[in-house]
């Protein structure tokens, strides 16, 4: 079955798209009541980029990234990720291409009534991983995040800097291709935000696609990268070691 | 599917069972008293039908004929009762017959009587095949010329036909009811247990887990629930019927050839998978459509 899918993929995509781990084309959605949430977006990131997403609460950062994970479809255009063609992908075929992303979000969401080993383990078990394999991945992991020590804890006996380092291990514990981060820091003080920011880096250099959505100023500025900025679901900048740019 | 996954979703299952307890005695609760109510109805009636069964296979209807009546005449008589499609079988008591069998119940008492005082008892018995075409049969052969008398048997099968389709009809009533509010209130225990875990659900689709492996928890949930639900009446009533053989035994002795009951093995190797089925079939239908209803996944 596999193999047969596999086919259809190879058939089905272009070159063009091929090339890149995220190719969005004049990609138009609006919720229910009509306001329009992105406007005629097109983007194309390369494997093993790092990107920021900024704008201004309300900008479409999130949409993008439900877009991304296809949570959500979008009105009109082409969206292209990790050679799926999210326009017309099989319902069924969703946790397949779903297993190729990593996500993290502001607000953490683990699991409050696991432990850290758990929560990490989780995401193994779901992709139906032997125990043993699952053995030996979650330390591996939570060693490279740095919470060697904290196997046991529950996610509100660590701090908010650590909670999101659980969920970075859950993400990447499945080996994705591609990571994607709504707001990570948006929970945390300056500290841990640098902390997860060098994460991220780690995480990218490793080869892993990396794509983060924030409205922290101080920390896009720092860290001189690829920087996309989105205003009223239009993005109206993408430059290469990109400054914030405010709304005026 | 591997092992580790239907164990581990197995073992989600029976969290969830645990997480929302009162749901799930509610659920519980209901379809225990569903099989418990199906499996009386189906002791008693499986009973009930054994009794009528034994009933027929033994002596309902003898006939005596008229005094001086002779045997050719009686011959005759007899075959043409033995004629009819409700009559299994016609056996011919000569009066000597009838007074060695009598003597014999007497005992003592008939010691000393050496004439036989039943000369006029030559009779019929008329066995069965449809004790309910009982009444029926006797009207009819009251008025054949030469038959002197019609004994019934006090044993009235009309009764216990009458009591069989009450037991079945209130108890079809009943399992009716009791097994929609089961199948309403496991879908309701499901509904909760997913609002409880939506958090959990969405992090498993982000995941990508797949429709399987998020929806089975909640159908193992289902099935367990039944499981238990149709195990707790099988063991009372265990209980139940064999205190009620016995109290039977003990103070209706003087009945016995007429309550003739089933051993408890007999109705249990019925009375078991049948009951098991029900319960995991509404635990897994229950939970299976819910869960196909508020995961889409
Ligand atoms: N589920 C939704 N239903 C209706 N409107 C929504 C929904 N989610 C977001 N929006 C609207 O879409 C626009 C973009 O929202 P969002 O993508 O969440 O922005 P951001 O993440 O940049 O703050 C906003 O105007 C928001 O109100
Ligand atoms: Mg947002």
């Amino acid at each position: 079955m596999a193999k047969d899918t596999k086919k259809k993929r190879k058939v089905k995509a272009n070159s063009n798209v091929e090339k890149y781990a995220i190719c969005l084309e004049n990609i138009n959605k609006s919720y229910e009541d009509g306001v329009p949430a992105l406007t005629d977006v097109n983007l194309k990131i390369t494997p093993g980029e790092f990107v920021f997403i900024a704008g201004e609460t309300g900008s479409g950062k999130s949409t993008l990234i439900k877009l991304l994970l296809r949570e959500i479809k979008a009105d009109s255009g082409n969206i292209n990720v990790c050679g799926y063609d999210l326009m017309r992908i099989k319902r069924r075929n969703v946790p397949k291409f779903r297993r190729n992303l990593g996500v993290v979000f502001q607000n953490f969401r683990l699991l409050k009534e696991r432990n850290v080993y758990d929560n990490v383990a989780f995401a193994q078990r779901i992709i139906q991983k032997s125990e043993r394999e699952i053995r030996k991945n979650v330390p591996s992991i939570l060693s490279a995040v740095g919470l060697a020590g904290k196997y046991k804890a529950k996610p509100k006996q660590l701090s908010g800097g650590e909670q999101q380092r659980v969920a970075l291990a859950r993400a990447l514990v499945n080996k994705p291709s591609i990571l994607l981060a709504d707001e990570p820091t948006g929970n945390l003080d300056p500290k841990n935000t640098t902390e997860i920011m060098h994460l991220l880096e780690k995480i990218n250099e490793n080869g892993t696609t990396v794509v983060v959505v924030t409205h922290n100023r101080e920390i896009v500025n720092l860290m001189q990268r690829r920087v996309i900025t989105l205003r009223k679901g239009v993005i109206v900048s993408d430059e290469e070691k990109g400054g914030y740019i405010d709304e005026d | 599917m591997k092992i580790s996954t239907f164990f581990y979703t197995l073992r989600q299952g029976i969290i969830n069972v645990f997480r929302n307890k009162w749901f799930t005695l509610a659920s519980l609760a209901t379809i225990s008293a569903c099989l418990f109510i199906f499996g009386l109805a189906y002791s008693l009636l499986v009973n009930f039908q054994h009794m009528i069964k034994t009933a027929e296979e033994g002596v309902s209807i003898t006939v005596f004929y008229d005094e001086g009546l002779p045997q050719e005449e009686i011959d005759l008589i007899g075959a043409q009762i033995g004629a009819r499609t409700e009559v299994s079988r016609v056996v011919f008591v000569s009066a000597d017959e009838a007074w060695a069998e009598f003597s014999a119940e007497l005992g003592e008492a008939a010691e000393g009587i050496t004439e036989n005082p039943l000369v006029n008892s030559a009779n019929h018995e008329i066995y069965l095949s449809d004790v309910s075409a009982q009444t029926q049969l006797v009207k009819y052969i009251e008025q054949i010329e030469g038959v002197r008398k019609v004994n019934q048997s006090e044993f009235t099968a009309n009764l216990f036909t009458g009591v069989n389709s009450l037991v079945t009809y209130v108890s079809i009533g009943m399992i009716a009811i009791l097994l929609s509010v089961s199948v309403f209130l496991i879908s309701n225990t499901v509904t909760i247990g997913i609002s409880v875990r939506k958090e959990e659900i969405t992090v498993m689709k982000y995941i990508g887990a797949t429709d399987f492996f998020v929806r089975a928890p909640f159908v193992f949930e289902g099935i367990i629930i039944g499981l238990i639900g149709s195990a707790l009446p099988l063991v009372l009533l265990y209980y139940i019927y064999e205190v009620a053989l016995k109290f039977l035994a003990d103070k209706f002795a003087f009945l016995s050839n007429l309550l003739v009951t089933l051993p408890v093995w007999d109705v249990f190797t019925v009375l078991i998978p049948v009951s098991l089925a029900i319960g995991v079939g509404i635990g897994f239908f229950g939970s299976f459509f819910t869960v196909r209803k508020h995961l889409k996944v």
